[in-house]
């Protein structure tokens, strides 16, 4: 079964059109990337299959179930978001463990107090974080505090937007360990933005390059690490990228 | 070799807190010719906090001092405050992160980059608004009629930043402080900024200082760099010598950057115990 399935998928913001015609496939346990330049749609994407960004059409359908158009109780336990800025994405006045309880008390989940500390554990985070605040933790912990509260409920899916670009690059790849480290334990399926290739080549399968609203290309991660790309704009942003582009 | 352009002996920032003052740079020097150096360090390691000391832009409670800090012959620490409005922008100048913060949004762009002119070198406006024209063609804005009469929100990120260069580099400053200039653009026109950056520093033998997170990009467009971490210098090296760094501070940070052809399975994370008390 496909984890996520977008076929002929246009989304608006009002009166403008932000996304044309995307189809995609990612399958049960990949891990895809959506890569392109700011105002690509790459975001825009993620918020329409969370249901943040109602205005589409088209289709899409996550494990085989097709998406509503608002947001959806049930749908919280099979895929959850990171999103960008640690710093703006987690309350201030509840503390790490409000934060983290929050989706279990919301869904009736049972055995808080273990999930918790199961979850802390999990993303890496001392026992002693548990009752501060997020002014107390760098962004590093920060984003590690989003990852652990998108996990509580146990979902199959993580839409990940630019979980480590507000973040340096001795946490960022902290995070990026995490973030393989948890998907092999847990079998889970990413599907990432971001317009860092690096980061892609780190812990993606393959990846769609993206151009004001539409899909120029897919490929599989071999031919961004060889620099085989085939499409002119995925080979001008490689370039861009400091790599050495290679006949395609 | 002729006298350096810039000379900082044992410059350190020190800011009040609660738990006793912190010194958020501490007791560095060096010296700049007319070249392009980089300084690269993560947040918090005082990179920005040195950039802004040379143009005296640290406000009380925050405190300055430096056994010598001297540009082109004028000691900046004695400056009044009046000479210093004298030397800003005219003979030294900065690029900020992000335009959309450090643009004024009710002037025009013309009026903005014209003003940083008239400010020191007062011109009829005829005058002042064919420079304006030429600055604007020089960062590679095509349109310069049309793009001078339009607000900074009418601008894109990238083209807001070459707004800024212009305006930084029109009143034809000898040292350009580049804060972090890319950060907030795009990869593609990330490089398409620095090379105009790039060829002007050259063209008209300016110094740059180029602060900046990315070890890749200030390696690709300095001479030399300084690594800086807690705000003390830890290494210093040509820019193409930096795979040969020895320092394990940088070694850490090139090793934790993942690769273009990256296959290892776990990136390798700074053992921040090792040295973080230096």
């Amino acid at each position: 079964m496909n984890a996520i399935e977008l076929a002929r998928l246009d989304i608006a913001y009002g009166p403008a059109r932000v996304v044309h015609d995307v189809s995609l496939t990612v399958a049960e346990g990949e891990s895809f990337a959506l890569v392109g330049e700011s105002g690509s749609g790459k975001s825009t994407i993620l918020k329409a299959i969370t249901g943040l960004a109602p205005e589409w059409t088209g289709e899409i359908s996550v494990l085989g179930n097709p998406r509503a158009h608002r947001p959806d109780r049930g749908f919280a336990k099979t895929c959850q978001m990171v999103f960008q800025d640690p710093y703006g994405s987690l309350h201030p006045r509840k503390t790490v463990d409000d934060c983290l309880a929050e989706p279990l008390a919301v869904h009736g989940v049972g055995g808080r107090d273990e999930r918790v500390k199961a979850a802390l554990a999990a993303v890496g985070l001392d026992r002693r974080f548990r009752f501060r605040y997020p002014h107390q933790l760098s962004g590093g912990q920060r984003q590690r505090v989003a990852i652990a509260r998108a996990l509580m409920l146990e979902p199959r899916i993580l839409l990940l937007d630019e979980p480590t670009s507000a973040l340096d690059v001795s946490v960022q790849a902290e995070i990026l360990n995490l973030l393989k480290k948890l998907r092999r334990a847990e079998g889970l399926t990413y599907l990432l933005v971001t317009h860092n290739l690096p980061v892609v080549s780190f812990l993606c399968d393959r990846l769609a390059v993206m151009r004001h609203g539409r899909i120029v290309e897919v490929a599989h991660v071999e031919a961004l690490k060889t620099g085989r790309l085939a499409d002119p704009y995925s080979r001008e942003l490689y370039a861009a990228s400091g790599g050495t582009l290679q006949p395609a | 070799m002729t006298a350096p352009l810039l000379t900082i002996k044992n410059l350190t920032v020190t800011f009040p807190t609660p738990k006793g003052p912190v010194e958020v740079v501490r007791g560095i020097s060096f010296s700049l010719g007319r070249e392009r150096l980089g300084i690269v360090g993560e947040s918090g390691s005082g990179k920005s906090m040195t950039g802004r000391s040379i143009l005296k832009l640290i406000r009380p409670p925050g405190r300055v001092t430096a056994d010598e800090m001297v540009f082109d012959g004028i000691d900046l620490m004695g400056l009044r405050e009046r000479r210093m409005r004298e030397l800003r922008g005219a003979r030294i100048s900065m690029v900020m992160q992000d335009p959309k913060f450090s643009l004024n949004p009710v002037m025009t762009v013309g009026e903005q980059i014209g003003e940083a002119l008239q400010t020191h070198r007062p011109m009829p406006r005829r005058q002042l608004r064919a420079r304006v024209l030429e600055m604007l063609e020089a960062v590679r804005i095509n349109e310069p009629e049309r793009v001078a009469d339009l607000y900074p929100h009418e601008v894109s990120g990238g083209m807001g930043q070459r707004v800024m260069i212009a305006m930084m580099l029109i009143p034809e400053p000898d040292l350009l402080i580049a804060d972090e200039p890319t950060s907030a653009l795009d990869v593609s026109v990330q490089a398409q900024v620095l090379d105009i950056i790039d060829e002007l520093v050259r063209r008209n033998g300016m110094g740059l200082i180029l602060i900046s997170h990315d070890l890749g990009l200030v390696a690709r467009y300095c001479d030399r760099i300084l690594v800086m971490n807690g705000g003390a210098i830890v290494e210093e090296c040509a820019a193409r010598d930096l795979d040969k760094a020895r320092h394990p501070y940088t070694r850490g940070l090139l090793a934790a950057m993942p690769r273009m052809d990256e296959d290892r399975e776990e990136l390798p994370v700074l053992d921040r115990t090792a040295w973080a008390a230096t």
